[in-house]
């Protein structure tokens, strides 16, 4: 009878993990997530190595938070120059490629700060909260994310295969396309 | 806010809701007499039963009794069923040469309403707030951008789905002059139930001064206040997803802000347009409309008032 009910609850408890996936929080995230302070693009750096700053996506395994960023990349036209991932006039997201590193807090950084040869900085002009969204949609672009909570449909006619079902990239600094 | 008619399907205001509540009241009364009949009949058979008069009917009267009620039923039947075919036919059927035309497409939770018109110079976008032309018949084309949304006004006519990927049109007129409410009738997500409009039928004459004032751009700001508020609408977070014609806002996801302070309400009818909700909606849309696309947009006290004080100039 024991066993049973042991047999029971731990048969249950994996779905515990799926009550986060949907989470929506609607309200500005909590201030501490705003990234203030400036992002190493290397870990050579002069003197003390500086203390290691948020390294996960506040919306990483979050399947709202993700949909959202897909919308997102969408309305704010990343599409215009990164081609649904696939890269044209921007490089490519899709890839294990990345010139100014893979971190969320580094992908935060480029979008908010621009880059160099026509990343425009979109800081002051895309809430923080939806920054960490496209950040996390992003990362779900080359499989960086967890596949339970990637997009798997698209709104229009799918392009590529859904990100759901995208393999994972290793991710490489190259500082180059 | 204008004062909104009753917003039902018995108080129509145009021929097709005309028809709609007439085929309605007809079926009502037929349903009405039916039901009576019913319960006579029935009271009839329980005051007989308890009597205790058992003698037994004759089989032809039997036959006869049956027979009608048969006949009558179908009769009765047929004839709404005519009467729904002929109210069916006469709502597709309004002579539509002069019509004005109109293209309103779904989005989660507002309506876009493009003006058209064959001078594509004289066409024009705003969003949520629909005026008619009284005595003239409207041509309503129904597009959806993300999910299947329903386009209902009881007072004009009856319900339409905006399907994605598909255009539906609707045939409209108002015959009396007046301000209803629409709202979205299928459910669409989780803020379906603030996704209204308001729709404004006003005398023709009105009706052309509105389009000419709402094809124009927006005025100029004239002051300090309202410059430095539309500085902040053009360089932050605003113009990332509204238009404002006429300066260098010019996205396309969220509601035309063009001629904003005309609207009556704002959020698609969830609040009435005021300078308190205004506040309230721009430094927490998600307090009043959760889930809404709108994000919080963090700007300073200050930036949110020149805001405001701007968007008020948008006549």
């Amino acid at each position: 009878m024991r066993r049973g009910a042991v047999l029971v609850v731990l048969s249950v408890m994996p779905l515990i993990a799926g009550c986060e996936r949907e989470k929506r929080d609607y309200q500005q995230l909590p201030a501490a997530a705003a990234r203030q302070d400036s992002v190493h693009l290397t870990d050579l750096v002069p003197g003390e190595p500086p203390a290691p700053t948020l390294t996960r996506s506040p919306y990483e395994g979050n399947a709202y938070g993700m949909g959202e960023g897909k919308r997102l990349f969408a309305a704010y036209n990343c599409n215009g120059c990164h081609a649904q991932g696939g890269g044209g006039i921007g490089p490519p997201l899709m890839d294990g490629k990345w010139i100014y590193g893979s971190s969320p807090d580094q992908i935060y950084s480029t979008i908010v700060q621009g880059r160099p040869d026509g990343m425009p900085a979109f800081g002051g002009r895309v809430p923080d909260q939806q920054v960490w969204q496209i950040v996390a949609y992003v990362q779900s672009l080359s499989g960086q994310t967890p596949q339970d909570a990637a997009p798997g449909r698209d709104d229009d006619m799918a392009t590529k295969k859904a990100e759901t079902r995208k393999e994972r990239e290793t991710p490489k600094q190259t500082g180059h396309r | 806010m204008k004062e909104y008619s009753i917003q039902s399907v018995l108080n129509s205001a145009g021929p097709q809701a005309g028809r709609i509540e007439q085929l309605w009241w007809l079926m009502f009364w037929v349903c009405t007499v039916v039901f009576v009949i019913v319960m006579l009949a029935l009271a009839v058979a329980i005051a007989r039963g308890r009597r205790g008069s058992a003698t037994a009917v004759p089989e032809s009267t039997l036959t006869r009794n049956i027979s009608i009620s048969v006949g009558v039923s179908t009769v009765a039947l047929v004839g709404l069923l005519l009467a729904s075919v002929l109210t069916g036919r006469a709502l597709g059927s309004l002579p539509s040469s002069n019509a004005l035309h109109v293209r309103i497409t779904g989005y989660q939770w507002w309506w876009n309403i493009e003006y058209l018109d064959a001078d594509p110079s004289l066409q024009f976008t705003t969003a949520n707030e629909l005026h008619l032309p009284v005595g003239r018949p409207v041509v309503v084309s129904l597009q959806a951008s993300d999910v299947i949304h329903s386009f209902w006004v009881p007072n004009l006519h009856g319900k339409t789905d905006l399907i994605p990927g598909r255009e539906n049109t609707l045939l409209l007129q108002a015959d009396t002059p007046g301000v209803f409410r629409g709202q979205c009738a299928e459910y669409c997500g989780v803020q379906h139930a603030h996704m209204a409009f308001t729709v404004v039928a006003e005398p023709s004459e009105q009706f052309e001064g509105w389009l000419s004032a709402q094809r124009k751009p927006a005025p100029d700001p004239g002051s300090a206040q309202t410059a430095r508020g539309r500085n902040v609408v053009e360089q932050g977070p605003c113009a990332m997803c509204h238009t404002i014609r006429g300066t260098n806002a010019g996205a396309r996801t969220a509601p035309d802000l063009t001629h904003f302070a005309t609207r009556s309400t704002i959020a698609a009818g969830t609040a009435p347009n005021t300078r308190g909700y205004l506040a309230g909606w721009i430094a927490d849309p998600q307090h009043l409309k959760p889930g809404s696309r709108m994000p919080p947009t963090g700007l300073s006290s200050d930036d949110l008032q020149a805001v405001i004080a701007y968007l008020e100039t948008l006549q």
